[in-house]
């Protein structure tokens, strides 16, 4: 038994070393870090032990603007990307002939680079001196007046990184709602339109139900995903966020840590526990809701 | 290969906490399997048959006891070393193989002196592979396989390798019943033609009947009965052994021994037994009944089942412990469907007398 | 006769309502897929414009009748664009490939070998999934620097290795395979690793393919590890080399070149997915997310 043991272990051991080293060790290290005050990354000393890189970034207005631009992001961009997704699964579920053609072509964004479509979106929206862009141009078309989408005004910035961010999640949402109407059983349905059930009752009172364990899984994983939001805001605005005020919270950890603005990991790491605990808490109300609510 | 299993016990923890103790899954067990013989393990399920297999072929430790392969301990032996082949129930071929790869699978295995030749391990496949005559198929997918022949080729993949042992799972139990008559003659055939000592595991009393030299009949990981199929089937030692063996069941009535005389309910049966008086068991092979309109025993009739060769005459008794008498009768005798009573005589030899304390079984002359 | 229920008119009136019903139905699902594929069609056009004709439309014309590869050539010239793909071509083979290995063999070792704390280590495993990235980036991005791993392979793929949810996505696999098939190898006289190897890698293949080709995708869009941990142009990866070319490349004056470039870059994934389009959404819909 002891040999078999010690085999077992072997087997484990790179897993072991690699999350260990980077993983296990980091996260133990990040809390320690965000207790050092006055942390220098150069001579690796620190001050003292406190919680004053909390209140620094707490009061960092950069950091400010993160959490106003992230929690924007995500209060406009999970509902409305849940909802179109959900609308066009049942869409897609309801046809046959193109079905899979046009569920090929909505999964194209998963496999994209974000960075690289990000600059197309960039040239779409953005007003140059010698081109006003596409979308100012069908805006002229129906009568309205350009606005820079890219370097203007902050609603229009955010509504092109809303825009930007929901094209960028839409297929795994479309994709995991189409598996889960695909594997609702035939026969509810078949049975309610016997019984002269309207298809929208149908809708709300068989298929709603039914794949609510799926729809809250999205929501979930479409909050966490949508607070990480970061290389959506980097494609379309470059890499100084902060000059942009598009900055999000994983940003201003970035630049924290790395960058011109960079070398305060200590800084970085309160920020990061910050949302850490943001996260956690909007899962655990998520979670809370969802045992209400969800019929499984 | 004689295999000797010397006071072999296997006890595993329970995983019911409410029940203290562990199981004991295999009580103590000792007999020797004589070299080259088909031995089949029979009886219910859960009765430790499987368990005492696995012990044969390694993959479990037992708790106490030791097992012989000829004058070889091999208790400690881990089951690849042990140099057995085994036929899982469900077969267990590998999915991904071809027919060929997965025989040719335990050659690969050989390290150092036995390692075989490409060419070597070719010709053994074809060899195992004929004398399960499967050699037409050996570049199908075990799916592309019907169930008998998933079978063959699991039987081949565990002989190629020429093991000592040779342990078959609940070899027929997924075959439809014609493949498994088929089947269990064909395992007698290949046993026969390698002399490889072979010992299968079964629940099935007339799978085990038919093929075997010994069987083994356990129950509750005990040992009831060993010996060669007639002579359980003639001698079971308790009730037991008597009702587990035989089809149609063995019809088992209570009755009682008064002055030599051996009662079920008012009818004498026999008139003179040489047992004390007391309670007793009588059970009665179906074959033991002889319908005679004057016969010791009266039954109500509830009808008759003709099977062409024989007639089962099916009947009730106060008395009886089955639901209902099965009697199997030559087909010339008439039975008159439209009477209430039926009375047999009975053969002596096919009338069984149990302890009804201890169910075993009360040897008696007439 | 009146009051008899006009069968054909019922009829009718369902089937009109079923073809109206329909045609929304196409009309939004054709918008939705506009939206998705222009951006697509928008890049291969604009990169095919030639400078002179792109910078002299002050409204962009949806079409060129004058397609030129020129922009291709300057992309590959004006900027390492190849070095950049080769980077990224080095980075994900070499990042999957390990990765491959120490899931398959801690998955092998939960899923069919027995070990005392098996459990216990199993589910501290599951709850490193919790874990978010940007939590230990920090301390990882300390220590490789610490380490003078920046600008060097080994501190670009190291960190980017483990993936717990791997290890349960395939540990799920493994344990389905019978555990016949185990014995059956024994008796045989089958070492551990060669089961592993001869019998449950092919089984398993399925789920092997779908982790490689999610772990490939993800190699190839990473932006945020990349671009912590270089800053020398010979070891950019793709995500932030185009980010470069868009700060201080051809972003600022050759916008047709740059879209050539966002064009090579996002061909390979796009062609891996036509290939493989049916494992890679079945794989994506089992274990995948965004990020």
């Amino acid at each position: 038994m002891e040999k078999r043991n010690a085999k077992a272990w072997l087997y484990l051991v790179p897993a072991i070393l690699f999350l260990g080293f980077f993983m296990v060790y980091p996260l133990i290290d990040v809390f320690i870090y965000s207790f050092e005050e006055g942390y220098n990354s150069a001579s690796q000393t620190f001050f003292g032990v406190g919680t004053y890189n909390y209140s620094y970034v707490l009061h960092d207005p950069y950091f400010l603007q993160a959490l106003k631009n992230t929690f924007i992001l995500v209060i406009i961009t999970v509902p409305l990307s849940t909802g179109i997704a959900l609308l066009i699964s049942v869409g897609l579920s309801s046809i046959k002939p193109l079905r899979n053609l046009y569920q090929t072509v909505y999964f194209l964004p998963y496999v994209t680079n974000t960075l690289a479509v990000g600059l197309v979106f960039m040239i779409l929206f953005k007003k140059t001196a010698y081109s006003d862009g596409l979308i100012n141009m069908l805006i002229n078309w129906f009568g309205g007046n350009s606005v820079d989408f890219i370097d203007g005004p902050y609603w229009a910035k955010m509504f092109v990184l809303c825009f930007y961010t929901i094209w960028v999640v839409m297929p795994f949402k479309i994709l995991i709602l189409t598996s889960a109407l695909a594997s609702v059983n035939e026969e509810y349905y078949k049975a309610a339109q016997v019984d002269g059930t309207s298809k929208f009752r149908i809708f709300r009172k068989i298929t709603l139900p039914m794949i609510s364990p799926t729809l809250f899984y999205l929501v979930i994983t479409g909050f966490i995903g949508a607070f990480k939001a970061y290389s959506d805001a980097v494609a379309l605005f470059g890499t100084n966020l902060n000059a942009a005020e598009m900055n999000t919270i994983v940003g201003y950890i970035y630049d924290m840590l790395y960058g011109d603005s960079g070398g305060y990991p200590s800084y970085a790491s309160a920020a990061a526990i910050i949302l850490f605990t943001i996260v956690l808490t909007i899962t655990c109300i998520n979670l809370l809701i969802s045992k209400k609510h969800v019929h499984y | 290969m004689k295999i000797v299993l010397q006071n072999l016990t296997k006890k595993f923890p329970n995983r019911n906490k409410k029940v203290k103790g562990d199981v004991i899954a295999v009580n103590d067990f000792t007999f020797e399997i004589p070299d080259g013989s088909l031995i089949g393990l029979l009886g219910p399920s859960g009765c430790g048959k499987s368990t005492t297999l696995n012990l044969l072929s390694g993959l479990l430790k037992p708790t106490a006891g030791k097992i012989f392969f000829g004058d070889d301990d091999v208790t400690g032996l881990p089951a690849e070393k042990r140099g057995v082949g085994l036929v899982f129930q469900n077969y267990a071929l590998y999915p991904h193989l071809t027919v060929r790869q997965n025989i040719m699978f335990p050659l690969e295995n050989l390290k150092g002196a036995d390692k075989l030749s490409k060419e070597q391990m070719n010709e053994k496949v074809l060899e195992a592979a004929k004398l399960v005559q499967i050699d037409e198929l050996m570049d199908r997918k075990p799916d592309e396989l019907s169930g008998g022949q998933q079978q063959r080729v699991a039987i081949a993949r565990a002989l190629v390798k020429m093991p000592k042992v040779l342990l078959l799972d609940e070899p027929l139990s997924n075959l439809d019943a014609r493949l498994r008559l088929q089947t269990r003659e064909e395992i007698r055939r290949i046993q026969r033609e390698t002399g490889i000592t072979t010992i299968f595991v079964t629940h099935d009393q007339e799978e085990a009947m038919s093929i075997s030299d010994l069987i083994v009949v356990m129950k509750d990981g005990v040992v009831h009965q060993i010996g060669k199929p007639q002579e359980v089937y003639d001698k079971p030692v308790n009730l037991f052994v008597a009702k587990f063996l035989g089809t149609p069941p063995i019809n088992v009535f209570h009755g009682k021994v008064e002055d030599n005389k051996l009662y079920i309910g008012k009818d004498v049966i026999f008139d003179s037994v040489n047992v004390d008086n007391k309670e007793v068991y009588v059970a009665i092979r179906p074959e033991g009944f002889i319908l005679k309109d004057e016969g010791v025993l009266g039954c109500n009739l509830t009808g008759v089942e003709v099977m062409g060769r024989d007639i089962s005459v099916v009947s009730t008794h106060e008395c009886c412990e089955n639901v209902a008498i099965r009697s199997i009768i030559d087909a010339d005798n008439m039975v008159n469907v439209g009477a209430k009573q039926v009375r047999f005589d009975l053969k002596p030899n096919k009338v069984f007398l149990f302890d009804k304390e201890t169910e075993e079984r009360i040897d008696y002359q007439l | 006769m009146g009051n008899q229920v006009d069968y054909e008119k019922i009829e009718k009136a369902a089937k009109n309502r079923k073809k109206l019903v329909n045609g929304i139905t196409y009309f939004l699902l054709t918008i939705w897929g506009i939206i998705v594929l222009f951006p697509f069609y928008w890049m291969i056009l604009t990169s095919v414009k030639s400078y002179a004709s792109y910078n002299s439309e002050y409204y962009p014309k949806f079409i060129t009748l004058s397609p030129t590869l020129q922009n291709y050539a300057d992309a590959f010239t004006q900027v390492p664009l190849a070095q950049y793909l080769l980077n990224t071509l080095i980075f994900t083979v070499v990042t999957t490939a390990i990765m491959l290995v120490v899931v398959i063999l801690s998955a092998f070792a939960f899923a069919r070998l027995n070990f005392r704390g098996k459990n216990l280590v199993f589910t501290l495993f599951l709850s490193l999934m919790m874990i978010p990235n940007e939590l230990v980036i920090i301390t990882n991005f300390v220590t490789i620097t610490n380490m003078d791993l920046r600008n060097t392979f080994a501190g670009l793929i190291l960190p980017s290795v483990t993936s717990v949810f791997y290890i349960y996505l395939l540990k799920e696999n493994f344990a389905q395979i019978p555990d016949e098939l185990y014995y059956a190898a024994k008796v045989d006289g089958t070492s551990d690793f060669r089961y592993l190897r001869r019998v449950m890698i092919p089984i398993c293949r399925p789920t092997l393919v779908t982790i490689t080709i999610l772990k490939v995708i993800e190699c190839w869009n990473s932006y945020v590890w990349p671009r912590l941990i270089t800053d020398d142009e010979n070891y950019y990866l793709i995500s932030n080399g185009i980010q470069e070319l868009r700060e201080n490349g051809l972003g600022r004056e050759n916008i047709p070149a740059m879209m050539a470039a966002v064009v090579v870059i996002s061909l390979p994934l796009l062609v891996l997915f036509l290939i493989f389009r049916k494992k890679i959404m079945a794989g994506v819909a089992r274990g995948g997310t965004k990020g």
